[in-house]
């Protein structure tokens, strides 16, 4: 396989003596929309956890560009990799706009300020996500929904090829949903989202990849893989796939 | 792509120097003034005339006696004062902002714990008597403490609360075991002496301190403002951190060792003063803003100057009597932290 950007290759996870990953291979098309679904304990956050090289895999290797990514040096995989965590929080008093600048850590050397750069990657970002107009509130007074747009602000401000985000649209309105995958889909850059939402995924991935105690069970365009027989094997519940005006599947959900 | 942005963003970085260098004016003001209190009369010009005379840049008329007061009593004791407000500020910074605990001070890795049983063992026991001084024996029980604080909290898992609640419980038992040795093994005398030292005091400060204790500061913050981006990348936690391209575990022991040391150099001269590094990091939050750049250093000056008068009123509200300076620092710590935690509520 060639290796252009991230990939991990049969990874596995043991954790507190369970596997928590068996085995799981991905390698996203660049510039691609992969979801990464499956069912609570699938496995899906200690997969972005092993790609982002925060805990390392017990078996198989993660790679950037074909290099494995504890060669590949820090700074240099956070100038490539943004990370947008599922919960996070802080006690320090931050504006939304000190928040977006962490984004430039990865960039920044020590000893010197912020450049015309880091500053517009910021506004950038500010304006992407539509958070230009709260730049100057404080993360403690913003919703959850908020919060979670300015990290994927900050996660912009990082200008990564690859973003790997952990259930992003949880705290998100229908309408921040759409929006924030819209974003995401239309990026330059390859992202690995985990996602509850089939229909969500199914809307806006090139590709999905379907976890189940650690295994994949299947992977591939979302019409290939959203299937009724794989949804009552994974998830245990009934559903009808039909095909959307738009040509993508959309499950539907059957009280048994 | 985009214009560039209109207004100015992360806050004004120019103006750091600038208030630097108005910090560092106030604080030798302040420690020219804080030299001329006290018991004998004594002018500013007279310090001025000392010091330059001492350092050989000039002459002075001053009679040998008042010029011992001021060079070699108010003189070092002030300045000590200075670097022991620095310092502790900024190691409080630094363990505030490490271990994301708003409650986190240069004590809480057991360190002012550790350095009070090793001055006591030396001083009750007689404990290496001649080899050991009393400052001698708080420095290796504060390195010591804190070895095992590391030592606890790595094999608890090594994670930011596991480092907090080993830190806790290293200092209640260290604690514990002061008290015992004092209560079985010290008469009156040396019991009071003991808990002058405890409460913190830069009565029996001289020149040697001094310049051990500024070593320690200079290399301490060289190192901490190296790490001051690192630190701005812990807001979020260690893994957010670790995303953001910050070697997470080097940066947590590297500067919890060189806060440690730090505060075991300052404690083992003149006692755990207390609360500067807990209330004085939030406070310069509140003048700065958040980044670490800046907040270092200013919270360095602001420490030392808070200190200097602190220890002004110490030695010179109840004449002559002292006053142990750490509860001055307290009196004026609990409400100021206090007022802090009311300002920033509904906020959290």
């Amino acid at each position: 396989m060639t290796a252009s950007g991230l990939a991990a290759h049969r990874v596995s996870k043991q954790l507190g003596g369970g596997l928590v990953l068996d085995g799981v291979s991905l390698s996203p098309a660049a510039g691609s929309t992969v979801g990464v679904l499956g069912p609570n304990g699938s496995g899906k956050s200690t997969l972005l956890r092993v790609l982002a090289n925060v805990t390392p895999p017990s078996s198989g290797r993660v790679t950037m560009d074909g290099q494995d990514i504890t060669e590949f040096g820090r700074k240099a995989l956070a100038r490539r990799v943004a990370v947008v965590e599922q919960h996070s929080d802080t006690q320090i008093p931050l504006t939304v706009r000190d928040v977006v600048g962490l984004g430039r850590v990865p960039h920044r050397r020590a000893w010197l300020s912020a450049s015309a750069e880091d500053e517009t990657a910021v506004h950038e970002a500010l304006e992407q996500t539509g958070m230009t107009a709260k730049a100057d509130q404080r993360w403690q007074t913003l919703s959850g929904g908020e919060r979670q747009r300015v990290q994927i602000a900050r996660a912009l401000a990082q200008r990564p090829s690859e973003l790997l985000l952990d259930e992003p649209t949880n705290h998100l309105d229908v309408q921040h949903q759409f929006e924030l995958l819209d974003l995401l889909s239309g990026l330059p850059a390859t992202s690995v989202i985990a996602l509850h939402d089939l229909n969500l995924a199914a809307t806006y991935c090139d590709d999905i990849l379907v976890l189940d105690g650690g295994v994949v069970v299947a992977a591939g365009p979302p019409d290939d893989v959203l299937t009724e027989s794989l949804i009552m094997q994974v998830y245990n519940v009934k559903a009808e796939v039909t095909t959307s005006p738009e040509g993508h599947p959309h499950v539907r959900f059957i009280r048994s | 792509m985009t214009t560039a942005p209109v207004r100015e963003p992360l806050r004004q970085r120019s103006r750091l120097p600038a208030v630097l260098l108005a910090g560092g004016v106030v604080l030798l003001l302040s420690i020219a003034v804080a030299v001329t209190i006290g018991p004998a009369d004594i002018e500013v010009a007279d310090v001025w005339a000392s010091v330059a005379d001492h350092l050989g840049i000039g002459d002075s008329t001053l009679s040998v006696l008042r010029d011992g007061i001021v060079w070699d009593l108010r003189m070092p004791r002030t300045l000590m004062a200075a670097v022991c407000g620095a310092g502790l500020a900024v190691c409080g910074v630094v363990m505030q902002s490490l271990l994301r605990n708003p409650l986190a001070d240069p004590f809480i890795l057991g360190v002012s714990s550790g350095a009070s049983t090793g001055a006591v063992l030396v001083i009750v026991l007689g404990a290496g008597a001649g080899v050991l001084s009393m400052a001698g024996g708080a420095f290796l029980g504060a390195v010591a403490s804190f070895a095992l604080v590391l030592m606890l909290s790595h094999t608890l898992g090594g994670t930011t609360d596991r480092v907090v609640l080993s830190g806790v419980a290293v200092m209640q038992l260290l604690s514990a075991l002061t008290s015992f040795i004092v209560l079985t093994s010290a008469d009156a005398e040396t019991t009071r002496g003991v808990l002058f030292w405890l409460l913190g005091s830069l009565a029996n400060v001289g020149w040697p301190e001094v310049a051990t204790g500024a070593l320690a500061l200079a290399a301490a913050l060289a190192v901490c403002a190296g790490y001051a981006r690192s630190l701005d990348a812990f807001a979020f936690g260690e893994d957010a951190a670790a995303t953001l391209g910050i070697a997470v575990a080097r940066t947590r022991v590297v500067l919890m060792s060189v806060t440690a040391l730090l505060t075991a150099v300052l404690v083992s001269s003149v006692g755990a003063i207390g609360f500067v590094g807990l209330v004085l990091p939030h406070a310069a939050r509140i003048l700065t803003g958040p980044g670490h750049a800046r907040l270092l250093p200013v919270s360095a000056l602001t420490g030392a100057v808070l200190l200097v008068w602190v220890d002004t009123v110490a030695r010179t509200v109840l004449q002559p009597q002292e006053i142990p300076v750490g509860v001055v620092t307290a009196l004026i710590g609990v409400p100021a932290f206090v007022l802090i935690l009311y300002r920033s509520r509904g906020v959290q």
